[in-house]
């Protein structure tokens, strides 16, 4: 899942104070799992941002709406009135979702609500941690599933550091130690003999370099 | 400023602080007329949305009255009342509404005196704060697409 956070209402004021009729655009998907941006955070901000508009004379005509999923054209044909309607859009979706109405809707001024922060679970509630970096080639079948790339500070794929002090992390020793992790899960597995074996170093084309990935599939293309 | 009388909301639980608003009234205590009282099953059924939609319509103050902790008739309702009202004062500072203004309490179905005393408490504390200062007037029109 996608994890998010809002931005601060000054922020938001800030992005938005040249406009005057502002469109709440929430998503239903990942970012009202993580509570940051679905229906119940729309509302809040919304009402906050009139708040503020009435506080600061800003002027602003509030509205909100939030829609199944901001990252797909058929559900963005669902907030098409709306966004008609109004000067500028807020949304409260992904960075992907964000792009996708700005895509959309080449002419209107389309912001980012929230601060899209990473692949991750709800590891408890209220709490949601890293889980993927999306590097396009995965590694977690040597590492008994537990990512080393995104659950190490080192990002070691030889690991351990050596610096992991009690099953914590030298960096940052309020997150567990991803190889002390991956060595006890092995060893539970009984597959602990996959870390004799050295690893190369990996193959970051697949990630970030060269622009946006693309991913074609051609016997699901028209 | 000198006249000015607070409007405050008082959400007060059904089973400690509405049954206290309700034995102050019996035991002739005397809290400002100010207050309106709101009843509700559990503070824990308060949403979020509650509080900015009072503040957003032009209520002065919310006061939040809860069971005592440890004693709430469905477990754990008021410590989930807490923590929102914790999380909304952030928003509501930071939408430009002084965290003071909403403030939850915690009282039992007998403590009549203490939830009289909070009440006089939260209208003083809203009458030094004076009015929401706003720029501009409310526009009830303005929710909803």
């Amino acid at each position: 899942m996608i994890v998010a956070e809002r931005k601060t209402i000054p922020e938001m004021v800030a992005i938005l104070k040249e406009h005057k009729k502002v469109l709440v655009l929430g998503c239903g998907t990942c970012v009202t799992v993580c509570l940051a941006g679905g229906e119940r955070e729309v509302s809040i901000i919304a009402s906050a941002l009139r708040i503020a508009s009435r506080v600061q004379g800003l002027g602003f005509e509030v509205s909100e709406l939030t829609i199944e999923r901001q990252c797909d054209n058929i559900f963005i044909e669902q907030a098409a009135e709306a966004i008609e309607k109004c000067d500028a859009v807020l949304s409260t979706a992904c960075g992907a979702g964000v792009q996708a109405i700005a895509e959309r809707y080449p002419l209107k001024p389309v912001y980012a609500g929230l601060n899209t922060a990473f692949l991750g679970i709800l590891e408890e509630r209220g709490v949601w941690t890293e889980k993927c970096a999306a590097c396009g080639d995965c590694v977690l079948d040597k590492y008994g599933g537990i990512c080393p790339i995104t659950r190490c500070a080192k990002h070691m794929l030889n690991g351990p550091c050596g610096g992991s002090r009690e099953d914590r992390c030298e960096v940052r020793p309020d997150r567990a130690c991803a190889w002390q992790l991956i060595y006890k899960r092995l060893k539970d597995i009984g597959e602990l003999d996959k870390l004799n074996a050295i690893t190369e170093p990996k193959n970051w084309s697949a990630s970030l370099n060269g622009g946006p990935r693309t991913i074609i599939r051609e016997d699901h293309r028209i | 400023m000198e006249n000015y009388e607070p409007k405050i909301i008082a959400f007060c639980c059904h089973y400690c602080a509405y049954s206290a608003a309700d034995l102050a009234g019996s035991s002739r205590l005397q809290y400002p007329p100010n207050v309106r009282i709101v009843r509700t099953p559990c503070t824990g059924r308060l949403e979020i949305d509650y509080y900015m939609r009072a503040f957003e319509n032009g209520i002065d103050g919310v006061l939040v009255a809860g069971c005592e902790e440890g004693s709430c008739h469905f477990k754990d309702g008021n410590l989930l009342a807490k923590r929102r009202v914790n999380s909304i004062r952030t928003v509501l500072a930071e939408a430009g509404i002084e965290a003071e203004r909403l403030r939850m309490v915690n009282v039992s179905a007998a403590m009549a005196r203490p939830l009289v005393e909070y009440i006089k408490e939260m209208v003083e504390t809203v009458r030094k704060l004076g009015p929401v200062k706003i720029k501009e007037p409310v526009n009830k029109t303005s929710t909803g697409v």
